[in-house]
């Protein structure tokens, strides 16, 4: 939209100029209707090989309308009436024409289409307009269309742009934009410059850049292709590397096959065709004088084909010996399209500074991308940390209460359709909803089970199931959507390598949020007093007047609130299905089992551990997301051989073993 | 060696608190001895870390006459060395009758292989019949243990410990919840077993001790605080103290 | 007291004698041998559920009986099925393949063959080579082996680290748990050289068996089904009758207390962890041929808490009782998700029990924990009229895995 409205405000402008112009020669022809009628032929004829003088003609006339007659004839607006032979910009008013002087940018009048010959001008000649064009549109006085130019520059360059574009920085009054003129030029450079040494130097240049589009040049540079000689390759070739057959980069029949690709050598006979040779060869139950039946012998195939072979009926065959020969007698090398070594080498040199660069900035991406994920399992762990950390209650059920939140932050967002709004409202409310079905289930089920973990697990599990099968008969199989708001939707990109998106930075947030809340309420309050009394001896924490089985029931429904506000959270970068909770279930026990159970820091620590061992061993093994699940659980059951009671243990007569 | 075990400058803490500290403990190998001293003195922390349940912080415990550490050993293989504990609370195998807890306890091969296909000879179960009759239970042989009194379970504890045919008893606080004429066997017993094996029994009361007769061991503070005849500890100023108070 | 095994265990010899007459009894009236009364299907489905009675009785000797709640059981019961499923269509393909290359002017190579079943049977994920893991799929004897070798291994190998650094309780469980996640997640990938999720398929056609209609072939399954349930039970209640029993029930009640004893709970944890795997692995080796089909997703986590839930509902401690909860939930679950259970009209709702089911099932598990914690195998007790011991709600132990005092008897 933008592009078209300052094409407009352009045009208007070019009006005006050329209104001034107009006052100069209103008799006669305007100068540059006398270039394009000295190029009129070249013009009309439109010929890519030849258009060439036209075009240098405008573009060198030093005219001010030079780029719009550019532009007119790029975009097919410029005609010739068939009377004069003049050139006008035509714009088509019905089956009418109106015509506008070049030079004078005023109405001439009109003709219909009879009387006026369209300069059609072909992609070759219209890519050759566009170059010259770029000259102006870099001089441009407006920045934004400058900027546009320079966009357009970056995306689809060519050698004829590089001149043009080192004419056009020192004049740029915008630092941004010059800046970004220099950095397009160091690139054209090295891709375009003809001399070798302006190239070396502006690839050192930027070879601590991390851009894509500095990669995207220089590994053109460097590209190989494997290529055979028959002998010593001859001199003058930039080689790369000579590859010997039957190494890693080029085995032995991948090799040989290259041979017969080019000629160089006949084909293999294979196996298959072999055994179709032997098949069409059968006489008298025999091939080559071997009986049929001893054909399952590869050996006595062998023999049988060399028969044949011998008889001239079939190819050679041809032994190893002579496939070795051949391979011996060729050489093999990897040659650079680029024919300078020095280019090459400088190529060479600065990708792998780059590359040492990305590595760096790639470790601090998976580092941000640990963190992440490290804040999502402590999201989902930290109600855990509660329920089964501080109480000792192992809740099966944990999962699907961080699915009712998940669900919750849905049919909120059906009802308030702003999503900023259904965010605010979704949170509070998942958390009063599963904080009731804590406090439910407390009071129902795992009051009589506690000191039994192992029946609360069964118990739980039970509910946990229901629970599950019941969100799949309310609201369907199909994942539901749980939207972000807009403002959560960008990413926060430090370079070409790093970049985090804010719904992520909001849930490592969230989950430092959670942490002080967690804090806050078992060190600072009287319901975290009394949880601690609590757990640590119930008959005492009775007799000084505490009520455990409230502590318990509000304890427990904090801890599931907590969940259903992780779910929200999850919800929104995950899809919402009723398996959501148990994907993240077993993490969840495992970031409390590994951080140390009843501390929450212990617990941070797990979740960072195991968030920043997926991303790691994802980062290792990056096709295989399943593999990476299945070494990080093993590595986490050997690493509580070493620390069986987690990160942070509680030591002693507390632990109660 | 004429220790049966030696127990030499241990310390433990449990976050910082010094359960114990700087112990040193020794006994022969038939030798009774009576451990007394106030709550916290460290009186289940020392056999906890004899049978192998605590591990110390510093100290050596040797053990039999190669001086052996039982620092390096598991529960079990120190009980298999011939270490037999009875706990305060009676800890007995409430789902299984008097004779399987017993049965369980005999002194035979503990490895699971071995087990498996072991069945009881007849000369077991007559050890068994004939540790029932001494513990008062030959009439309830066949009864799951959990049914049994409270008394009884402390009697059923003292056969298994007897069926272990240890080296060493610790026997922690016998006495409880006994008449006093189970008080007076439960003397019994114990004076017979020191006769050929080392007993160490932790008591508060002074009365069980008194009858049993034998050196005494008083703990304060996670270390010896006196060592001799109960007449002689009983009139040491600095027990007076700790048992009174300052 | 020192009578006869069987004399100390009436329950065994009640049990085989009902596990033989219901055998005879369904083969009297199979489609295959017998009147026809009952379909191959509904025998195919009889003779699954004694293998899964096989597994819940191994579950009830590791949980009920030593109080180790493993979630990883049925992870060993489906390694045991991809072991003989590797064999089963190794050689139905290889039959295949020599069969169509036989009619070839020329007689394939050994490397023919191998190829040609390569490309059969790894197709599916893109691959035609072998992997290493099936270097004996074309012997029986070794992978009949490895039917108990594989999860015995892995079980020796987990209960070893797992055991040795004294993780108990619901501590045990969850890695058991994740110990199953690990596996199927591996065996979900395509390069696991398992067929990754398509899983191994055909396995209800036994090689060289095409003349043998699958009514016959199902009888024949069902009776080895049912011959290894009862050989399994017998084992099992031999090894829980003597004083091994009385090591692992105290195991169970009070875990400290064994070990100053003399007794390594760690070996016998061990000993029992990788039999009872073991017993799994048949038990899977058995079922998988009657499925046809064998994929990581029945290894997933959950089908082990099911097991879990079987031998609660059946009630723990007793092997009959996982027999019943096996059998009884088995049946009654793929009767109502089967779509045979008829709807129940509300006027306002339908309850669909395709739906429903699992919600029901879900809460009996709440129930039973809460209610009946001796499970079905409780009415047996009405009949033998024995009852729980009053302890004023003292368990029979202090470790987590204890009887409680509703599942003991006086």
């Amino acid at each position: 939209m933008r592009g078209i409205m300052l094409k407009r405000f352009f045009l208007v402008l070019l009006a005006a100029i050329s209104l001034a112009a107009a006052a100069r020669a209103q008799d006669g022809i305007g100068p540059m209707q006398a270039i394009l009628q000295e190029q009129a032929e070249v013009i009309v004829k439109s010929s890519r090989t030849s258009i060439g003088p036209a075009i240098d003609a405008v573009a060198a006339s030093g005219l001010p309308q030079a780029q719009g007659v550019l532009e007119a004839w790029q975009a097919k607006d410029m005609w010739q009436r068939q009377a004069d032979g003049l050139f006008f910009r035509a714009t088509q008013d019905g089956d009418r024409y109106l015509l506008t002087d070049f030079d004078t940018g005023a109405p001439v009048g009109e003709a219909g289409k009879a009387d006026l010959r369209q300069i059609k001008p072909n992609s070759g000649v219209r890519a050759l307009l566009g170059t010259a064009l770029v000259r102006f549109q870099l001089l441009d006085p407006d920045p934004a269309r400058r900027a546009d130019a320079l966009t357009s520059l970056e995306r689809d360059a060519n050698a004829d742009l590089l001149a043009p574009l080192r004419a056009a920085i020192d004049p740029e009054p915008d630092a941004g934009l010059k800046a970004r003129k220099q950095r397009l030029e160091r690139l054209l450079t090295i891709s375009y410059d003809p001399d070798q040494a302006a190239r070396i130097a502006a690839i050192d240049a930027m070879s601590g850049d991390l851009g894509v589009d500095v990669r995207a040049v220089l590994n053109p540079l460097v590209a190989t292709t494997l290529r055979v000689f028959p002998g010593t390759p001859p001199e003058g070739l930039n080689i790369a590397k000579r590859l010997r057959p039957g190494s890693a980069d080029l085995p032995r029949e991948a090799a040989y096959d290259m041979l017969v690709q080019a000629d160089l050598a006949p084909p293999r006979v294979s196996p298959a065709a072999l055994r179709d040779a032997l098949a069409a060869h059968i006489r008298n139950g025999a091939v080559g004088g071997v009986p049929v039946a001893q054909l399952s012998d590869p050996d006595r195939r062998t023999v049988a084909y060399t028969a044949l072979a011998a008889a001239g009926l079939v190819p050679p065959y041809l032994t190893e010996d002579q496939i070795d020969a051949a391979l011996e007698a060729h050489v093999f090398a990897m040659l650079y399209a680029e024919p300078s070594s020095a280019v090459t080498d400088a190529a060479n040199a600065a990708l792998t500074n780059i590359s040492m660069k990305v590595g760096l900035n790639q470790a601090l991406d998976l580092g941000l991308d640990a963190l992440s994920l490290g804040s999502i399992y402590f999201l989902a762990a930290i109600g855990l940390a509660i329920t089964f950390g501080v109480m000792g209650v192992i809740n099966m059920a944990h999962g699907e209460f961080i699915m009712m939140g998940a669900y919750t932050g849905y049919v909120v967002q059906q009802v308030i359709p702003n999503h900023t709004v259904s965010i605010i409202v979704a949170i509070p409310l998942a958390f009063a909803v599963t904080f009731a079905a804590g406090v439910a289930m407390e009071r129902l089920v795992i009051r009589w089970l506690y000191n039994r973990p192992l029946e609360t697990l069964l118990a739980t599990f039970g509910i946990s199931i229901a629970l599950q099968q019941l969100a799949k008969n309310i609201f369907g199989t199909q994942a539901r959507p749980l939207t972000s708001p807009d403002w959560l939707g960008g990413a926060w990109v430090l370079n070409d390598v790093v970049s985090i998106s804010y719904i992520r930075i909001a849930i490592f947030v969230l989950a430092l949020i959670f942490l002080a809340l967690f804090l806050f309420i078992m060190k600072r309050t009287r319901l975290g007093l009394e949880t601690r009394a609590v757990t640590q001896n119930p008959g005492m924490a009775a007799a000084m007047g505490i009520n455990p089985g409230r502590v318990n029931m509000l304890t427990f429904g904090l801890g599931s609130g907590i969940a259903g506000i992780a779910g929200v959270a999850i919800g929104l970068f995950a899809k919402v299905t009723s398996e959501l909770g148990s994907d993240y279930i077993v993490q969840s026990f495992m970031t409390v089992v590994v951080g140390g159970v009843g501390n929450i820091w212990g617990t941070l620590l797990g979740a960072l551990m195991i968030g920043s061992l997926q991303k790691g061993i994802e980062f290792l093994n990056p096709s295989n997301t399943l593999a990476a699940q299945t070494y990080m659980i093993i590595f986490i059951i050997i690493f509580i051989q070493f620390r069986p009671r987690g990160i942070i243990a509680l030591r002693g007569r507390a632990a109660g073993d | 060696m004429s220790a049966l075990l030696e127990v030499s400058g241990v310390s433990v803490s449990f976050d910082g608190f010094k359960a114990i500290n700087n112990l040193s403990f020794e006994i022969g190998a038939a030798e009774m001895r009576a451990i007394i001293g106030p709550n916290g003195a460290g009186k289940t922390t020392f056999m906890d870390i004899v049978t192998g349940k605590t591990k110390p912080d510093t100290g050596r415990v040797l053990w039999g006459e190669f001086g052996r550490s039982l620092l390096a050993m598991s529960e079990a293989q120190i009980a298999r060395e011939g270490i037999g504990r009875k706990f305060q609370k009676p800890t007995v195998f409430e789902d299984q009758s008097v004779q399987e807890n017993l049965l369980m306890a005999l002194k035979k091969d503990r490895g699971p292989f071995a087990v498996l296909f072991w069945r009881p000879s007849s000369a077991d179960l007559d050890r068994v019949a004939a540790l029932a009759r001494e513990i008062g239970l030959a009439d309830h042989l066949g009864r799951k243990s959990g049914k049994l009194s409270h008394g009884q379970k402390q009697w059923l504890e003292i056969g298994m410990l007897l069926a272990q045919e240890p080296r060493l008893l610790l026997v922690d606080e016998p006495a409880v919840g006994m008449t006093p004429a189970e008080r007076e066997h439960t003397t019994a017993i114990l004076v017979e077993a020191a006769k050929t094996r080392a007993v160490v029994v932790v008591e508060h009361d002074m009365e069980f001790i008194r009858r049993l007769d034998c050196r005494v061991t008083v703990l304060h503070e996670g270390s010896v605080l006196a060592e001799g005849s109960l007449e002689r500890v009983t009139a040491n100023q600095q027990v007076i103290d700790v048992y009174l108070g300052r | 007291m020192r009578n006869s095994f069987v004399a100390r265990n009436p329950s065994v010899l009640i049990f085989l004698a009902i596990l033989a007459l219901f055998t005879l009894a369904i083969t009297v009236l199979s489609e295959g041998v017998g009147l026809g009364l009952v379909s191959t299907s509904f025998v195919k489905t009889l003779g699954k559920t004694l293998c899964l009675a096989l597994i819940a009785v191994a579950m009830d000797l590791v949980w009920g009986y030593a109080g180790i709640l493993s979630l990883g059981h049925f992870a060993f019961f489906g390694l045991g099925g991809y072991m003989i499923g590797m064999w089963l269509m190794y050689e139905r393909t290889r039959q295949i393949v020599v069969d169509s290359l036989a009619n070839a002017p020329i007689p394939p190579t050994p490397q023919e063959i191998s190829d040609a079943i390569g490309s059969q049977i790894f197709g599916v994920v893109g691959g035609s080579d072998f992997p290493v893991i099936w270097s004996f799929a074309h012997s029986l004897t070794i992978q009949l082996i490895l039917v108990v070798a594989v999860p015995g291994l892995l079980a020796l190998v987990f209960g070893w680290l797992a055991f040795r650094s004294r993780v108990t309780g619901v501590y045990l469980s969850i890695l058991t748990q994740a110990m199953t996640l690990a596996l199927s997640l591996y065996l979900f990938q395509n390069d696991s050289g398992l067929r990754g999720n398509n899983g191994l398929s055909g396995l209800q056609n036994l090689p060289h068996l095409d003349d043998v209609p699958q009514s016959i072939v199902s009888i024949w399954f069902f009776w080895a089904s049912a011959l290894a349930l009862a050989l399994g039970y017998l084992l099992a209640a031999w090894v829980v009758s003597g004083k091994f029993g009385s090591v692992i029930r105290g195991i169970r009640d009070n875990e400290a207390r064994v070990r100053f004893l003399g007794y390594s709970v760690e070996a016998y944890k061990l000993a029992l962890f990788t039999l009872t795997a073991m017993i799994a692995g048949i038990a899977g080796a058995l079922y998988y041929p009657q499925a046809g089909i064998i994929n990581p997703a029945e290894i997933a986590p959950i089908a082990s808490i099911y097991l879990a839930a079987w031998v609660a509902i059946g009630g723990r401690g007793r092997l009959y009782g996982a027999v019943i909860g096996a059998g009884f939930v088995s049946l009654v679950s793929s009767w109502f998700t089967g779509g045979q259970a008829p709807d129940v009209h509300l006027g306002f709702y339908t309850i669909r029990w395709v739906d429903w089911w699992t919600i029901l099932l879900g809460l009996s598990f709440v129930a039973v924990t809460l209610f009946a914690p001796k499970g079905i195998g409780g009415l047996v007790d009405l009949w033998t009229d024995r009852r729980a011991p009053d302890r004023h709600g003292a368990d029979l132990g202090p470790d987590m895995g204890s009887l409680r005092e509703r599942e003991a008897e006086r």
